[in-house]
């Protein structure tokens, strides 16, 4: 896992040595690929089981309501990868859903000054996150775990625990509205299609100087700071995507779903079950942020097909559990496996001087990536 | 009843979760309550062991029982029985009343509070009551043991009053409050004593169960499928009305498939969206009100007709009930239940005697009846319940309109 990105040993990289076939092969064996496969095989399963879930009309729906859940996980794809956790997602997420309750209500004029308070409060809680874990040194684990509680706190103290009205139509529009009249699929969920947008952009972002030393310093944060890298505010600004991610993933809930206290409940799992099922290594340093959002439609999936199956009400988080624990210790497994061609030469490193030299500097050119990094599914 | 288990597609896994469901079922604590001597069914659902067949038939029988009491107060009827002797309790002397309440964290709960707190004012104007002393446990039973037992050893209390958050475990606490002489009222959800001076509740989760299994079965045909939302499991009054609902679907050849949201909306719309995508759903049953706007909503999105549909007295039920038209009824657990337990304090003090198990009315909102109460709560908000039985008190409308929570 400390093992740097180094870019001169192209010959190593086995996905490089075959033509288009053995690299998708290639991709596919490594967790971040392994992603894909296991959300089409769910996907299958539950076909199989009811072949209703196949209908395009259904697909492209439950596609535009797993978005949320894609858009945490992307967000937590960037905390992760950068060798940190966020678990304030979930209380993020209900704050905002009650503050879109509490502040917008049923006043249309509010909406806009609502949605930027909205964005403003998610990075700013991020900031917050980002400097106490950095600047403190108090492990995130701890710094996320206290904003969940204060944040939990502070939604309690607003709602009182239970419900209050639902926000304006036009505000849950972003959420529940649709394109009509869509060929083939019938309608095309706004979510979905905002989810598209921040997929291109969360893409884009890695391939730039931020997403390179991101990964960099999940990797090994001393050298990335040897090498001139800002650790402290490249972290931070990684907990202020995640925490504007969890608000966006709020603002979707309040229109699909609604308003109520326990909206985001457990977002913090699903988003990090995503991500480690998306082959991204908790510590920092490895995975592709589209393999995330795989993640989070093989999770949602896998939810349906216990709901196809018609798994008994009072056992069904048990099943889930263990089937996320078997598909976690698989996608940590299949590192080892997709690591296996390397073993017989011995790696030279860490005190290979080469590494000191290299330095993520914005012309460098997004070539030869170690199998499941950042770029490592294209 | 409908369980089909897992099939042979996870049957790796099924293995593992069969084990570890086992657990699961045990740490539910319903052990403890379940009088399984008549309920000889099946053992593989959980909600087997809360059906007691003699709960269930007094229920049935009390749902047609004559209630005493003053006709336009249904928060004083009650159904006669055994009464307690508070004579020793008699004074004149203004009561220090010690509140242990389970919790204020949903809409019901919220509404009964504002309800009880205006009550408050009436009695500490008449100077029965001097003061209210409320411990809130915020749904834990560990801190509401804590809290009862801080009143008996610190509160200075003359009443305590008891709104238990589980059965179980709230028993010896409530027992040890009754041993400092005092009277001790209880209501809303049950002990496992009767060493309280009273315990108030309306009818109970059996007859919610019969009211809109009943209405179910009624409107729609044998065979037609029901998806059944539920709060959590664990809780008395959740439990059994599921557990009465449950034995009348499967009587009846209805198809009901259960699942716990916490009333999460969410949730309910994709369980909801799910199961319409396997096959028409018919109707929905839900054990609590909250969450039904989501429910409605779910059908709107995937562009099916309405089910239909059993929620609760709550204000967005029953406006979403009128805006669709669709075809429902509101089961009702009677919300000014809250007002009761205070009023409780002043017959004691006056050496009334006290129904020792004081059992309110609970009827349903039909159709017929949901135009007069939804006029009669205009501009109260979603989350308020149209049975709070506090037309009477002061800072009504606005104190429930702002829903200014104490």
């Amino acid at each position: 896992m400390s093992t740097p990105t180094v870019p001169y040993r192209s010959t190593t990289v086995p996905q490089h040595q075959h033509g288009l076939a053995g690299r998708v092969a290639a991709s596919v064996s490594t967790p971040g690929g392994a992603v894909f496969v296991l959300a089409f095989a769910l996907l299958v399963a539950t076909i199989f089981a009811n072949s209703n879930f196949g209908d395009p009309g259904y697909l492209i729906r439950f596609l535009g309501r797993t978005a949320p859940i894609a858009i945490a996980a992307i967000g937590q794809y960037y905390v992760i990868v950068s060798g940190e956790f966020d678990l304030s997602m979930g209380a993020v997420i209900a704050a905002q859903v009650v503050i879109a309750g509490d502040y917008i209500g049923d006043d249309q004029s509010r909406i806009v000054p609502g949605l930027v308070l909205m964005l403003a409060l998610g990075a700013f809680i991020g900031l917050v996150n980002g400097l106490l874990t950095t600047l403190l040194r108090v492990p995130s684990f701890i710094v996320t775990l206290a904003t969940m509680l204060a944040l939990a706190g502070l939604v309690r103290y607003l709602s009182g625990g239970a419900a209050s009205g639902y926000p304006h139509d036009d505000l849950r529009q972003l959420g529940r509205g649709v394109v009509e009249n869509v060929p083939v699929v019938e309608v095309l969920p706004y979510p979905l299609i905002i989810l598209g947008v921040l997929c291109v952009a969360a893409v884009w972002l890695m391939r730039r100087p931020f997403g390179r030393t991101l990964v960099a310093v999940g990797d090994n944060p001393d050298a990335a700071h040897v090498k001139g890298a800002r650790v402290w505010w490249v972290k931070t600004r990684a907990f202020m995507i995640s925490s504007l991610a969890a608000t966006v993933a709020g603002i979707l809930l309040v229109g699909s779903a609604g308003v109520h206290p326990s909206v985001g409940q457990g977002y913090e799992f699903r988003a990090i079950t995503a991500v480690v099922l998306g082959g991204v290594v908790l510590g920092g340093g490895r995975g592709w942020v589209l393999s995330a959002v795989a993640g989070a439609f093989a999770l949602e999936q896998l939810f349906t097909l216990l709901t196809v199956l018609e798994v008994d009400s009072t056992w069904r988080d048990s099943v889930q559990g263990v089937i996320i624990i078997a598909a976690v210790a698989v996608a940590a497994r299949a590192w080892t496996v997709g690591r296996r061609p390397s073993p017989k030469a011995p790696p030279p490193e860490p005190a290979r001087p080469a590494s000191v030299t290299y330095e993520p500097t914005p012309g460098t050119p997004p070539e030869q990536p170690t199998p499941g990094a950042n770029t490592g599914g294209n | 009843m409908r369980r089909t288990h897992v099939k042979s597609v996870l049957a790796g896994a099924a293995v593992l979760a069969v084990l570890t469901a086992c657990s699961t079922d045990d740490s539910g604590g319903g052990s403890d309550t379940a009088g399984n001597d008549t309920a000889e069914q099946e053992t593989e659902g959980s909600s087997d062991e809360w059906f007691v067949q003699a709960d269930y038939d007094e229920q049935m029988e009390q749902m047609s029982a004559t209630f005493s009491g003053p006709e336009d107060q249904p928060w004083l009827q009650y159904i006669e029985g055994p009464t307690t002797d508070t004579s020793q309790w008699a004074t004149q002397e203004s009561q220090k009343v010690c509140f242990a309440n389970a919790s204020i964290s949903n809409p019901w709960r919220q509404t009964g509070w504002i309800t009880m707190n205006q009550q408050l004012e009436v009695l500490q104007e008449s100077k029965v009551i001097s003061e209210m002393e409320t411990r809130d446990a915020g749904d834990d039973d560990n801190q509401q043991i804590a809290d009862i037992d801080y009143f008996i050893s610190e509160g200075n209390c003359d009443v305590f009053i008891i709104s238990p958050n589980s059965t179980a475990a709230l028993t010896p606490a409530v027992e040890r409050a009754c041993e400092t002489g005092k009277p001790v009222i209880v209501f809303d959800r049950g002990v496992e004593t009767d060493c309280a001076a009273t315990f108030i509740h309306p009818i109970g989760g059996y007859a919610w169960g019969i009211a809109t299994a009943e209405f179910l079965v009624d409107n729609l045909e044998e065979g037609d499928k029901v998806v059944a939302l539920r709060i959590l499991p664990g809780v008395d009054v959740l439990e059994t009305r599921w557990a009465a609902a449950e034995k009348i679907f499967e009587e009846n050849g209805i198809e009901a498939v259960d699942y716990f949201t916490e009333a999460n909306p969410e949730t309910i719309k994709s369980i909801i969206t799910d199961e319409i995508t396997k096959g028409d759903v018919a109707g929905v049953w839900m054990d609590a009100g909250d969450g039904a706007v989501a429910a409605i909503e779910a059908f709107e999105d995937q562009g099916v007709d309405y089910p239909v549909m059993t929620g609760e007295d709550e204000m967005s039920f029953l406006r979403k009930w009128e805006e669709t038209g669709l075809n429902g009824l509101a089961p009702v657990y009677s919300n000014f239940q809250w007002r009761t337990p205070l009023l409780a304090v002043e017959m004691i003090a006056k050496g009334e005697p006290v129904p020792t198990e004081w059992v309110l009315p609970q009827v349903p909102i039909t159709e017929e009846e949901r135009a007069a109460f939804l006029e009669a709560n205009d501009g109260m908000p979603d989350g308020h319940y149209a049975k709070f039985g506090g037309e009477d008190l002061p800072g009504y409308p606005e104190v429930w309109q702002e829903r200014q929570i104490p």
